[in-house]
């Protein structure tokens, strides 16, 4: 990860960038700022999860100093039981207050998986009990932590009808798509990249900043390749735009930002705009949500591709440890310059 | 200590629960129904018993074998049938099937997911959240033995007694998991015992005695409004038909059934209001009359009502 190559103002115009110096943050201290905001101004939000409250402040230290500040009632230390805890927080959410669940590991929401895709995901549809909660899920890889602390697993969520599945690239989003998750009347999993979390800094708009659900970004334009994208891929597919750039490449790059409900308008407008399209994401690609953006495209635009839309996924192994193994297993921008290159000669 | 009149409610609504349940099962096995549905024969002293013991603010999250919570807590029992015959009136509007899906927050119950104990969790959450807000209000749920299997059961417990969650959880302990009985699933007397292990109040009490049930959980209850944390309770009783409509239950010994039908908790019941000159035979009979009309006009009704429209199919996923 090249964060000087990524650390760009992302779009926002150049009125406001007299505050980007002062308002530069990391990753993980966008995601804080959105629990501490929350927190501040609604007495219905809370944290629930392992290892959460002070002194410790959570395994990344995402919620460090909020149990001393709103104290141990709002953020509540869970004992090891995922399955347990995120069926609590259904019951709490039904009765309207805003649990903000964070798992350790986005591995380990599996253990919890029962409870999310069978109650809370289909309970609106069937009694119109609403629950607003949101699950963080630290998610992605290329951090050499092995097979169970660096999964994507946002897929089976998106397969899930009554989810909602966001996944911030910048810090902006951090920030805002949480504010969003939380504010949202329904179950919301929100992937926070690790490997963005302290190598990434980025403006980020002080006090209320809300990245709307369901709304892409263009994170670069370009018209010979379009590169779709989320989270960590973001930045690789950005460093790839900037090599291919020096070859006269120009890349589209898409940001989705939103995992369910997708922007099909901007992915079909993305698509169109090149007609060469790929799709990267790092959870592996079989059945992943790439492949269900490429079925869009391919129903929706087929008359406008000029080459076979492409995917780069992980492979479909379990995450390696071992660097040369991972490196293998990743998408990376170099895999993502030598595919769009490709593309871009069909 | 009851009144004669609660006594006799307490008459009213396990006889009402009767009613329906028998009406239920004859309407099913006469092919007029639709989908799968779970009799509450023999557990109607539970969830009547229970419920009870409970304010109307305090919120309970029932299973499918708990007609009777539903009907006692004040749901219509035409919105029942009309869920059970997937109706556009039905509790939900044709999304669930019987007595799943059947929550209604107004009504301060929860609906319920085929996955037990997946209940159980959510409740002990529902309680803290009462915690949380400070209101003196009780959460409670249900589960069958099967249920004290599962992990989850462990961890929901497990959880409410570290939260210390306004919390009561009724165990219907009805000898059978589907046609697995209790020696295939446990190795202990009474699951009560588990109980111990969270540091919380844990008692067995004779599921065929409304009373009993009543004044079990109503201690549980004062116990968790108070501030001291869950309980639970075991009511122990038999599931007198099959695990749902389909099921003849061949599996169980008649004689069992048979001696647990002596016991049935809707006759013994008649017998002692009887018995302490609460009220008379004549009485109760009106009431049971009064209950079969009831039902009766509730299945009319509900098997007059419209089946939901098939482009309303993708409304309603998301709360607005």
């Amino acid at each position: 990860m090249n964060a000087a190559v990524v650390s760009a103002n992302y779009g926002f115009a150049e009125a406001e960038r007299s505050a980007v110096e002062e308002r530069t943050l990391t990753y993980i201290a966008a995601i804080s700022e959105a629990l501490r905001e929350e927190m501040a101004r609604d007495p219905n939000v809370l944290i629930m999860g392992e290892d959460v409250a002070d002194p410790f402040g959570g395994a990344f230290k995402v919620t460090k100093g909020l149990s001393d500040e709103f104290g141990t009632r709002r953020v509540l230390n869970m004992p090891m039981a995922e399955l347990g805890f995120i069926g609590a927080a259904t019951g709490m959410a039904l009765m309207g207050l805003r649990p903000v669940v964070e798992m350790q590991f986005a591995d380990f929401i599996s253990a919890g998986f029962d409870s999310i895709v069978q109650f809370a995901a289909t309970n609106y549809y069937r009694w119109q009990g609403a629950v607003p909660w949101v699950i963080r899920a630290p998610s992605d890889g290329g951090l050499r932590s092995g097979p169970f602390h660096s999964q994507n697993p946002e897929a089976w969520f998106v397969h899930a009808p009554g989810l909602k599945v966001v996944a911030p690239a910048t810090p902006a989003d951090a920030k805002g798509l949480l504010i969003a998750a939380i504010r949202d009347n329904n179950p919301v999993i929100y992937f926070e990249s690790k490997p963005l979390y302290r190598s990434l800094k980025g403006y980020v708009p002080p006090g209320e900043h809300v990245t709307p659900i369901g709304v892409a970004q263009t994170m670069r334009q370009g018209d010979d390749v379009t590169i779709i994208t989320y989270g960590a891929q973001v930045h690789q597919a950005l460093e790839a735009a900037q090599t291919l750039a020096v070859e006269g490449i120009e890349c589209e790059v898409l940001d989705l930002r939103t995992l369910k409900p997708l922007d099909e308008e901007a992915i079909l407008a993305a698509a169109t705009k090149t007609g060469k399209v790929l799709i990267v994401h790092s959870a592996n690609r079989l059945a992943g949500v790439g492949a269900e953006v490429a079925a869009l495209i391919a129903e929706r635009a087929f008359e406008w591709l000029d080459a076979p839309i492409a995917r780069l996924g992980g492979l479909d192994v379990p995450i390696p440890f071992s660097p040369p193994l991972e490196d293998a297993y990743r998408p990376n921008a170099a895999k993502i310059a030598r595919m769009a290159r490709e593309l871009a000669r069909f | 200590m009851l009144s004669n009149e609660q006594r006799i409610e307490l008459y009213y609504w396990m006889q009402l629960t009767r009613a329906f349940d028998d009406l239920m099962v004859a309407t099913w096995r006469g092919g007029r129904g639709l989908g799968g549905v779970f009799s509450q024969r023999g557990h109607e002293a539970i969830s009547i018993g229970s419920g009870y013991a409970l304010a109307p603010e305090d919120v309970v999250a029932p299973m499918h074998r708990d007609l009777g919570c539903y009907l006692l807590r004040g749901m219509a029992p035409v919105r029942i049938f009309a869920n059970m015959l997937g109706r556009a009136n039905g509790v939900s509007r044709g999304r669930d099937v019987n007595l799943h899906g059947a929550g209604d927050l107004g009504l301060n119950l929860v609906g319920f997911i085929s996955h037990l104990p997946h209940s159980l969790p959510v409740a002990v959450g529902v309680a803290m959240s009462f915690t949380y807000r400070r209101e003196a209000r009780v959460a409670l749920t249900y589960v069958g033995d099967g249920s004290s299997s599962a992990g989850l059961f462990h961890e929901s417990l497990n959880l409410a007694s570290v939260q210390k969650a306004p919390f009561v959880l009724i165990i219907e302990n009805n000898q059978y998991a589907y046609s697995t009985p209790l020696s295939q699933q446990m190795n202990i007397a009474d699951i009560a015992v588990r109980a111990a292990s969270y540091g919380i109040p844990g008692v067995v009490v004779d599921g065929n005695d409304v009373e009993a049930v009543y004044a079990a959980t109503k201690t549980a209850v004062e116990r968790a409004r108070a501030g001291d944390g869950p309980s639970l309770i075991e009511c122990k009783t038999m599931r007198m038909l099959g695990h749902a409509i389909h099921d003849g239950a061949e599996y169980v010994p008649r004689e069992l059934l048979a001696e647990w039908e002596k016991r049935d908790p809707i006759v013994t019941y008649a017998a002692r209001l009887v018995a302490e000159g609460v009220a008379d035979q004549d009485e109760l009979n009106e009431i049971a009359h009064r209950c079969a009309v009831e039902v009766a006009d509730a299945l009319a009704e509900a098997e007059r009502s419209p089946f939901p429209d098939a482009a309303t199919v993708t409304e309603g996923v998301y709360a607005p």
